[in-house]
């Protein structure tokens, strides 16, 4: 059990990490999801021992580590740029940390094999890492991660430098190693899609502080704040006024909320799959941009002094650009925000 | 550009090579093959080269060669740690301290060296104080180590650039790894630093050897009759034997040697070169952070202050050092002549001449090596590699053989040059040629083909594109191969030893001879000469450096 109680870093002045509270129970699958400098690959680096915080206590089952040397921790961190030795070959690569650890010759080479196997590059101990592609490197170096069997697995951008055919490929594989190896694994990525797609649990970083913490469904499904619902992609977030009667007064028009919010100003979520054409529907606009995506065209609708909103059509006939539409809005897919309006507007997050 | 432009371009360096390199070169090797007197031909040579004399003469070299680069590396490497990894104040300034050290002209560091360590020393004076009269236990000068600590003055900024280059720019991922999967910081340093840095390491004491291999001044100066490398028995049998065929023979061997030595180093550096990713070096250097990592900082530079400051320090103040204290005695000596200054004309002149070679030398070497890195730079492939080993030969071939090979082949038509003022500039920029050239086309190279491509694609004709491209860099080089030709032509001693009429001395050569003579006034007029000669020296290269970017660089 990983625990981390009150971790702030910083380099220099720049604060990196604030008041970090943080625990992972022993085989989870955990990953860790923000904005390039939200702090994760530093919380990483603090867990490995490559950085120490400026306050706070990093412990594993209750020790403190804070007098533990890196090289004395146990745990496995796979670095985003890899860090492969260059002058050895890859059985040298990932023997390396068996021979730290004093392993006998034998079981050395038994181990390679098989996680060589594992990663899906069996046979290849003595070819140059030099001369191997971007995905056979990433699967070196995590061999040589998971190689010494580490208690705690972690992975920085794993799959950051790869194209996107086995970024699509390669979670999916990756998965079933961590359930073979059954380590603690902690998966940073600034990818949504990734993020939520691997792990059993997601902590999304904010400027160097938890923003939210639960299963990728229930963020997925209802975003805890206005940054999570932008960060995961989705655009249609905006202040709303509650009142009487389950209704909320958005920029777009009235939709029904849930019976118990309470009054006043809120942030207000519409998912963009929750729409459907009503001829006396409450949201009327102009189509002005349209994307063929497959199984549905996501749609831009144009409002008159309202932000415009994303929508997924999945109706028949297809809206065209120009089209006069009149939706409503399924009280599902109607998502109010716990923070303030100020958020909702702030439009500063990254795509 | 095309294989014909290059040549083009690489004719007029060519020709200067034929002429002022390989000919001489040429009739050394012919005089040597025939042995005007003795046994000719090449038995003749061989029967110098198996002499016990010289076999004795070229174990020293050997071992001194060898046992100064191992020195040096070991003194330099802890420094290159600590530039590589940590940030403090006064880096650059040690930096550029490095950097002057390595250009320095040789006697002035050999007179350094004879002020710390000879009877002079104001060690002895201060022993002299503690102990008593007649206590002066530093003589130094003349031992074995006298020549090691100037070699390691000396090259030092070789192994700090080299290595501390790569040392920087070496992944820390590898290392982090490495730490990562249980190695301990010494563990990391011997399992993943080591091998990694081991090419540079190599190839900076590949450069080192061949360097003190060919050492000529500090083993004249500073030596005796028991520590004679190749070079100075070159010129003992060419000066003092008058033996002429005989010099040829060592310079022969002294060839020979050199050239294994670049092949035998080429073939090291293959086998150990390693294919990896460099990164930029300003994120991998940070403040120390404990009280362990700011007294390794603070020793280590403290200890390179001492090596390359102190006998800097010392020669300054021996110069201003009178019998009575301190003042200029010294310096308004330079300006008298006859019988107190040991030399045909007041030293002073020599300053003037030392001046006048350079400004010569810096035209000379400055337009027939951006022509040859020109050729070079513009041109990949082997017509181009084969150009750039050709302009290296100078460098690998010693300055004694170079002014050796000017007195054998140039004294007589068809090119008499005896006379000429000309001689010692182009024996100068023979020297100079090589630096030049290596400083400059990186630079060149560094042009982005992208950009060329970018100019004409937005409408602008070659000759344009050239000049608003290619020019300013060009421009660039020139005033940093211009400085660097002016600095060594400042420092040559070797070859101009040689070439240099006695009653035209160059600062380096008068220096040699006023140490060469009794008295504490010549003593005092040698460490002002080579004071001057040291600020000259570093103001040149310290206007180089500031327009030089930081890539690690040799030269």
């Amino acid at each position: 059990m990983l625990t981390l109680g009150g971790v702030s870093a910083a380099y220099g002045d720049r604060r990196v990490l604030e008041d970090i509270d943080l625990s992972i129970p022993d085989g989870a699958l955990v990953s860790i999801l923000g904005p390039s400098g939200s702090g994760k690959t530093t919380l990483l680096r603090l867990i490995a021992g490559l950085e120490r915080p400026t306050a706070g206590r990093i412990s594993w089952d209750g020790a403190d580590l804070a007098r533990v040397a890196v090289h004395e921790r146990g745990f496995g961190l796979m670095f985003q740029d890899l860090g492969l030795f260059p002058h050895r070959d890859v059985a040298g690569n990932v023997s390396f940390g068996l021979r730290m650890r004093g392993d006998d010759e034998p079981s050395i080479r038994r181990r390679v094999a098989e996680v060589l196997e594992l990663v899906g590059l069996p046979g290849s101990e003595g070819r140059q890492v030099a001369r191997l592609s971007g995905g056979e490197q990433q699967r070196v170096a995590l061999a040589r991660a998971i190689a010494p069997r580490p208690r705690l697995l972690m992975l920085d951008e794993p799959l950051g430098s790869l194209d996107r055919e086995l970024r699509e490929r390669l979670p999916l594989e990756l998965r079933t190693i961590f359930q073979q190896i059954g380590a603690t694994v902690l998966y940073v990525t600034h990818d949504q899609e990734e993020a939520l797609g691997i792990a059993d649990r997601t902590v999304i970083l904010r400027e160097g502080r938890i923003e939210a913490d639960g299963p990728p469904e229930s963020l997925w499904q209802r975003p805890p704040s206005a940054f999570v619902a932008r960060f995961l992609g989705f655009r249609n977030v905006a202040p709303a006024v509650m009142v009487a009667g389950g209704r909320a007064t958005t920029p777009w028009g009235q939709v029904v909320v849930a019976p118990d919010v309470p009054d006043g100003i809120h942030s207000i979520f519409l998912r963009p799959d929750a729409f459907t054409p009503q001829t006396d529907g409450p949201i009327r606009g102009t189509v002005t941009g349209r994307l063929f995506r497959g199984d549905h065209v996501r749609l831009r609708l144009a409002i008159p002094d309202a932000p415009p909103l994303e929508i997924e059509a999945r109706w028949t006939p297809l809206p065209a650009v120009g089209d006069e539409l009149a939706l409503a809005v399924d009280p599902g897919g109607v998502v109010v925000l716990p923070r303030g309006a100020d958020e909702a507007t702030a439009g500063t997050f990254p795509a | 550009m095309r294989g014909r432009t290059a040549l083009l371009l690489g004719a007029l360096p060519l020709a200067f090579l034929a002429v002022f390199f390989v000919y001489p070169v040429a009739s050394i090797v012919g005089m040597g093959l025939d042995g005007r007197d003795g046994g000719g031909g090449l038995g003749g040579v061989l029967q110098t080269w198996l002499a016990p004399r010289t076999l004795d003469v070229l174990w020293f070299t050997l071992w001194q060669a060898a046992l100064s680069t191992v020195l040096t590396v070991l003194a330099a490497l802890p420094v290159a740690f600590v530039f590589a990894r940590f940030e403090f104040r006064g880096k650059r300034l040690l930096r550029a301290l490095a950097t002057v050290a390595f250009v320095l002209p040789t006697v002035v560091v050999a007179s350094a060296f004879v002020a710390l360590l000879g009877p002079r020393s104001p060690l002895n004076d201060v022993i002299e104080a503690v102990l008593g009269a007649g206590q002066r236990p530093i003589a130094l000068d003349g031992s074995i180590w006298a020549i090691l600590l100037a070699h390691v003055f000396f090259d030092f900024a070789i192994v700090l650039r080299l290595v501390g280059g790569v040392w920087a720019q070496l992944d820390p991922r590898a290392e982090e790894a490495a730490r990562v999967l249980g190695a301990s910081g010494w563990a990391v340093f011997r399992e993943v630093t080591l091998p990694l840095l081991r090419p540079a390491i190599a190839s900076a004491a590949a450069i080192v050897f061949l360097f003190t291999f060919t050492s000529f001044g500090v083993i004249l100066l500073l030596g005796s009759a028991g520590t004679v490398t190749l070079e100075v028995e070159i010129y003992r049998a060419t000066a003092q034997l008058l033996d002429l065929p005989l010099a040829s023979s060592l310079a022969l061997l002294q060839m020979s040697a050199v050239i294994l030595l670049l092949l035998v180093s080429a073939r090291v550096g293959e086998r150990l070169a390693v294919a990896q990713r460099l990164r930029p070096a300003e994120d991998s250097a940070r403040r120390p952070r404990d009280r362990r990592e700011r007294v390794t900082v603070a020793a280590t530079t403290g200890a390179m202050l001492l090596l390359l400051g102190g006998p800097l320090a010392i020669l300054v103040e021996r110069s201003f050092a009178t019998s009575a204290g301190y003042g200029l005695d010294a310096y308004r000596a330079l300006g008298q002549t006859g019988a107190r200054s040991g030399l045909f004309v007041p030293p002073i002149e020599a300053i003037g001449n030392s001046l006048a070679f350079a400004v010569a030398t810096m035209l000379l070497a400055t337009i027939l090596g951006l022509l040859a890195a020109a050729a070079v730079a513009y041109r990949r492939g082997s017509v181009s590699g084969g150009l750039d080993a050709l302009l290296m030969l100078p460098l690998g071939t010693s300055a004694v053989t170079l002014g050796f090979g000017f007195i054998v082949a140039l004294d007589e038509p068809p090119l008499d040059l005896r006379t000429s003022p000309l001689l010692i500039p182009l024996a100068h920029t023979l020297v100079a040629i090589p630096f030049v050239v290596r400083a400059t086309v990186p630079l060149i190279r560094s042009i982005e083909p992208r950009l060329r491509e970018a100019a004409a694609v937005l409408g602008a004709p070659p000759r344009r594109v050239w000049r608003e491209v290619d020019a300013p860099v060009i421009a660039r080089a020139a005033a940093i191969g211009a400085g660097f030709a002016f600095a060594v032509s400042l420092g040559e001693f070797g070859a101009t030893l040689f070439i240099a009429r006695p009653d035209v001395p160059t600062v380096p050569v008068a220096i040699f001879r006023l140490l060469g003579l009794p008295g504490a006034l010549t003593f005092g007029q040698a460490m002002a000469m080579s004071t001057i000669l040291m600020i000259l020296t570093a103001a040149a290269v310290l206007v180089v450096e500031r327009w030089r970017s930081g890539q690690p660089q040799v030269f």
